[in-house]
């Protein structure tokens, strides 16, 4: 058996019709990660090592909703928030609330590693930042004009929708169709299965766009956006409340223990299950098996195995 | 219709010298809750409300760990957090890093009814709890003469009580006889079969500011579906690690298992090397406790008129 990988950019409603100047940098951008994935596994890093390399370029790619390009809250800020677990050790680590770091998913990985604790947040979390001397830098570095111009849509919808005295809410507000055409419920995530069956997997965002400060979505939550243990590892995209409330990534291992269900049924059984439109996920399996199910219009998404197959989709 | 079954608890991890009459203040205590949530249930309150209801009452009272007489971080302040969550369409609400409000299940609650989230916590939910004019107070109110001289170790104390302490249990890192039980929770389900948890704590004592423990976590320390509702406490890590809480669920659902089963199930298999007890009811009228820490402050009843406080095996 090989390794295998796989990644995500986020779920949503990607536009079938994506332009080109907004599809290529984000399938040049899978293409780089997964091959800066393929190549860490050829030099015999750990499956833990993998995801966390893998996110940290997705981190750093300002168009994914992670890190530098992370969505805005309402007040216009970058809260920052990421986790990793290791599924040989069940060992995790989560962060919340950070507005420095350039790397969450590093800072996450030193909670797991460093301290006693799993989940460290917002002051706490940029305090312990500085104590292990992490990258970071000027709140500015992480906005980009792009979710600046989200955050105004997604005010002028709620706007609008106060206007008409709609009654939906505001979440759903923030989902539609925006006017630059494409959707941000996304978060970025890596799984990653080694030769010998051991499996880790790291999630990271920036959140909802609009959201109140101090919001915190699924990613760090263990057992809902993320999960790793000896069936499968698990990384979760889409509607934060959702993933959380159906506690989406535990329950794909809790059907392969229990229902001794294949990893790709577990997981297309746990998307199916959620509301239509507003999650995906990535999985690998012990046996290197992999699973991408969504029901969104699409999720940016890309995999890899040792034997050599590799793709790279949107839809 | 079942009938209704509650439980209480105030935390796992007893110190087995506790004075008798710290022990029949945590009973008492206890019991009064139980008190308050059964007449509760006998007007036919909601699940979700009985929780909260409760939860508020064992906030208030300063002797367990939650709200008034939280466990004190590192730096001798309080940050509270908790969760509630209902179990018909999954609904939660938790917040962490709370100072200042009174009753953080209450304001969890509100997250959940009257934000569009699930989960806010530090300076954004102390913002919206002054946004929904929640009760306030200040660090004196939160900080009793309990948790002051108690519950925080001074430094060079710790290890000359560990000398002292004859036996070597350990919760969290600490000996025992300083370790301050994590938690209060509650469990009900109603009339209706409608399941409801709630938890709330000061978390783990002497922690590093900005830790978030295993109470405002859903699967973890709180959770509830149309089957059951379940609240943890203990070693919040090993409880986040285990995603205890929705364990019991998932083995009820997915293993035909009933509650007091699923109980034992998930506190004997899933808990590897760590510390941690839970309250549970069923949706069918059941209540259930289980743990494998030294003892756990606990009360349950049922509406047959079984009522039970322990704090041992």
């Amino acid at each position: 058996m090989g390794w295998a990988i796989a990644l995500h950019g986020g779920a949503g409603d990607i536009p079938v019709d994506l332009p080109p100047e907004k599809r290529e940098p984000r399938e040049a951008g899978l293409r780089h990660c997964l091959d800066v994935g393929i190549l860490a596994f050829k030099n015999g890093r750990s499956h833990l090592a993998v995801v966390e390399l893998v996110v940290r370029e997705l981190e750093n790619h300002p168009q994914f909703n992670a890190g530098r390009g992370s969505v805005l809250t309402t007040e216009g800020t970058v809260e920052m928030e990421a986790s990793i677990m290791d599924g040989q050790t069940k060992k995790c680590g989560a962060v919340s609330g950070l507005k420095t770091v350039v790397n969450a998913v590093s800072l996450a990985r030193l909670v797991m590693e460093r301290t006693s604790h799993i989940y460290l947040a917002f002051e706490g979390a940029e305090a312990f930042a500085r104590e292990q001397g992490v990258e970071t830098a000027d709140p500015s570095y992480f906005i980009t004009l792009e979710n600046i111009e989200r955050l105004n849509q997604a005010k002028e919808a709620n706007r609008v929708q106060i206007d008409y005295s709609q009654p939906i809410s505001r979440e759903v507000q923030v989902e539609t169709h925006t006017a630059s055409g494409d959707s941000q419920l996304g978060t970025v995530g890596c799984v990653a299965v080694d030769s010998d069956g051991n499996m880790a997997l790291a999630t990271s965002t920036g959140g909802l766009v609009n959201k109140m400060v101090g919001r915190i979505g699924d990613t760090p939550i263990i057992g809902a956006g993320t999960y790793a243990n000896s069936y499968c590892a698990v990384s979760a995209t889409g509607k934060g409340e959702t993933i959380a409330r159906g506690t989406m990534a535990g329950v794909v291992a809790v059907l392969m223990e229990f229902k001794g269900l294949p990893l790709k049924e577990a997981a297309a059984y746990v998307v199916e299950k959620a509301e239509r439109g507003t999650v995906g996920l990535i999985a690998v399996s012990a046996t290197g098996e992999i699973a991408m199910p969504f029901n969104t219009t699409g999720m940016f998404r890309a995999c890899a195995t040792e034997a050599a197959h590799s793709e790279i989709a949107i839809h | 219709m079942t009938g209704w079954a509650i439980a209480v608890h105030g935390g796992a991890g007893v110190d087995p010298n506790l004075p008798l009459h710290r022990q029949e203040e945590a009973k008492k205590l206890l019991t009064r809750c139980l008190y308050i949530g059964i007449s509760a249930l006998n007007t036919n309150l909601p699940a979700i409300d009985v929780v909260e209801l409760v939860v508020r009452e064992l906030e208030t009272d300063p002797l367990f760990n939650s709200g008034r007489g939280s466990a004190l971080t590192e730096k001798g302040t309080v940050e509270m957090e908790a969760s509630i969550m209902e179990g018909t369409k999954r609904k939660y609400g938790a917040v962490s890093g709370v100072t200042t409000v009174k009753n953080p299940v209450s304001l969890a609650r509100l997250v959940m009814e009257k934000s569009p989230h699930s989960y806010l916590a530090f300076s954004g939910a102390e913002d919206f709890a002054r946004e929904q004019g929640v009760e306030l107070a200040d660090s004196d109110y939160f900080i009793t003469q309990d948790n002051f001289d108690y519950r925080i170790p001074t430094p060079g104390l710790d290890s000359s009580c560990a000398a002292e302490v004859d036996n070597p249990m350990v919760m969290n890192g600490l000996p025992i006889s300083l370790y301050a039980p994590e938690t209060v929770g509650c469990v009900v389900v109603d009339k209706e079969g409608r399941c409801a948890a709630a938890t709330s704590t000061g978390g783990l004592m002497n922690k590093r500011s900005g830790r978030i423990g295993d109470s405002p976590i859903i699967g973890a320390g709180t959770y509830a579906c149309n089957l059951c509702g379940v609240s943890c406490t203990g070693e919040g890590e090993a409880i986040l690690r285990a995603t205890l809480a929705r364990e019991v669920a998932a083995v009820m659902e997915y293993k035909g298992l009933r509650l007091q089963e699923a109980v034992d199930f998930v506190i004997k298999e899933r808990l590897d090397e760590g510390k941690a007890g839970l309250i549970a009811v069923s949706s069918n009228g059941e209540v259930a406790c289980g743990f494998n820490a030294n003892g756990m402050f606990r009360g349950c009843a049922t509406e047959d008129g079984f009522i039970e406080v322990g704090i041992w095996e």
